[in-house]
């Protein structure tokens, strides 16, 4: 492909009956006109097709990863990111670009009388629609997975409750599966909450933890450490056999952690450590109530 | 053929000398509202800073000094925080080595590059015997 | 240069960092607290770190030989008031300081403090 393409002279020569087929031709196949205004979407065309001219007129078609067409994808970024929060299925995002093969083709059959000439435009028009519509798809992809992830980082605030068990003592009961991000999340909770109440003891319950991999057995003991750091002592408590096994069969050292069974049994532990304990009143007192 | 993500683009830049003790100081303090600015929250911008605070030091001890250069960078949705550290030192001889903990050959503790490696996104390392060392991290920012 | 003021409070040195250090002062505090133990025959060290906002692996090695200093002469230092985003990334860093007594804040360091005094 030596001969220069005539895509960005034909580009300027019909922007605007290029523009209207290109429209027309998205709301033949779209529901696309429900989801977004008619102004909007023209805004975007005539910036793509404005982008598209001074990127093929400059940086050709052939590197299509040069800096030259770094504004192009730009625009088509901002393009899928806003319609995959608007709603837009994947086939639809993608459609604006692919979209734009048959007006575009359509013009190039009319200036172009040579066949073997025509053939080749039509080529590489079409190898660069086609790798502009997969990168919009690709991108469409990556905004829903921010999206869903970002989701997913609202609800982990959520769903880390530190309770106050005692003056000085907390709890962290964790309830499912632990990943890292979220025993990221409560970790700082639980360290934040330990400076604001004064707490120097902090019970962590697994009870609800059905399984615990290597990762989350390295952040819990960095939990533990770093309150250690702040001054508090930290218990976990309800690990169950299998966590147990799982947790030995690791290699992880749990050091000089204290670990207790139950919740209940950390809490004496806890109590005993900051100088209380919890005993049936005397059996005089009871004696009368018989 | 795919098309591959633009390069992450460089927003705004600063470089800053690492010459002494002060500087290290002064470099921390631009990175701490560097930051800031970029909305990280105290967690990340700690992790960030004490990174930095690392790398500037190494800079500083075993790079006979050189500069530090703080830049809001962007791609597809991200925006983060690089930084990278340069100097013209003796280099170092053994990359790998010098990325395990407890390997220090400046009465350190040896933690400057792996902590540092640790504590941020991506971490890179160029080095040339008798020419000098370049160290690039990025934070970044969902 | 600017140093970081000792204080005497009974029994006891107290330390306030409250200035993001650079590694020559934090020598000189390592030295100068070291020697205000031997002259002022105190056997307890309270540092206050609440204000820092940042402790890397300098500052972190600094705290632990000054306990470990302060312990060969016979006194006991407790680190009190770390931040959490400090502690966590200390802990990332891979600085547990294990030799440092630690407290949430100067008053259970000074009750640490008498505790430990009693105890030896």
């Amino acid at each position: 492909m030596n001969t220069p393409t005539t895509i960005p002279q034909m580009i300027e020569n019909h922007r605007d009956s290029l523009l209207a087929d290109w429209l027309q031709e998205q709301a033949t196949i779209g529901s696309q006109r429900l989801l977004i205004s008619d102004a909007e979407l023209r805004q975007q065309c005539l910036d793509f097709l404005r982008l598209l001219q001074e990127a093929t007129a400059s940086g050709g078609m052939k590197d299509m990863n040069s800096p030259q067409w770094d504004r192009v994808k730009e625009l088509l970024e901002s393009v899928a990111t806003s319609r995959a929060q608007q709603g837009f299925s994947p086939t639809e995002v993608a459609t604006f670009v692919f979209s734009l093969k048959k007006p575009l083709f359509g013009r190039l059959r009319q200036d172009i009388r040579d066949v073997e000439n025509l053939g080749r435009e039509i080529w590489a028009g079409t190898e660069m629609i086609d790798r502009l519509g997969l990168y919009t798809a690709e991108v469409y992809q990556k905004a829903r997975d921010e999206t869903i992830s970002r989701q997913q980082a609202e609800m982990l605030e959520l769903s880390t409750p530190v309770v106050n068990l005692w003056e000085g003592i907390l709890a962290l009961p964790l309830i499912g599966t632990l990943d890292s991000s979220r025993t990221q999340v409560v970790m700082e909770t639980l360290l934040q909450k330990i400076v604001d109440t004064g707490s120097t003891v902090a019970i962590i319950d697994i009870t609800g933890v059905p399984t615990v991999d290597t990762l989350v057995a390295q952040h819990l003991l960095k939990t533990v450490t770093a309150a250690r750091l702040m001054g508090a002592d930290c218990i976990i408590s309800g690990i169950r056999p299998q966590i147990a096994q799982t947790i030995v069969h690791l290699g992880v050292e749990l050091g000089d952690v204290a670990t207790k069974a139950s919740l209940a049994d950390a809490f004496q532990l806890a109590l005993k450590r900051a100088g209380l304990e919890i005993r049936r009143p005397a059996a005089s007192a009871l004696a009368g109530e018989d | 053929m795919q098309l591959e993500p633009r390069k992450p683009a460089v927003v705004r830049d600063q470089v800053l000398p690492l010459k002494s003790d002060a500087d290290v100081v002064q470099a921390r303090q631009a990175v701490r509202r560097a930051a800031e600015e970029l909305k990280f929250n105290l967690v990340e911008q700690t992790k960030i800073v004490t990174a930095a605070s690392e790398l500037a030091r190494n800079t500083l001890l075993h790079g006979r000094g050189g500069t530090m250069k703080v830049e809001f960078v962007a791609d597809l949705s991200r925006r983060g925080l690089r930084l990278t550290f340069e100097d013209r030192g003796p280099g170092i001889a053994d990359i790998s080595r010098a990325l395990q903990d407890g390997f220090s050959t400046a009465d350190g503790l040896g933690l400057g590059l792996p902590g540092a490696r640790r504590l941020m996104s991506e971490f890179d390392i160029q080095s040339k015997l008798g020419e000098g060392t370049r160290v690039t991290v990025v934070r970044w920012k969902p | 240069m600017d140093r970081i003021p000792i204080l005497r409070m009974g029994e006891c040195l107290l330390v306030t960092i409250q200035v993001d250090m650079h590694d020559q002062l934090a020598l000189a505090l390592q030295d100068d607290l070291t020697s205000a133990i031997t002259k002022q025959r105190t056997r307890a060290v309270l540092i206050d770190i609440s204000a820092l906002v940042m402790v890397d692996s300098f500052i972190g090695r600094m705290l632990a030989n000054i306990s470990a200093m302060s312990k060969i002469l016979d006194a006991e230092t407790v680190v009190v008031g770390m931040q959490p985003a400090v502690a966590i990334t200390l802990v990332e860093l891979g600085l547990q300081l294990p030799g440092v007594r630690t407290a949430l804040n100067v008053d259970q360091g000074m009750k640490l403090l008498r505790r430990a005094l009693r105890a030896t």
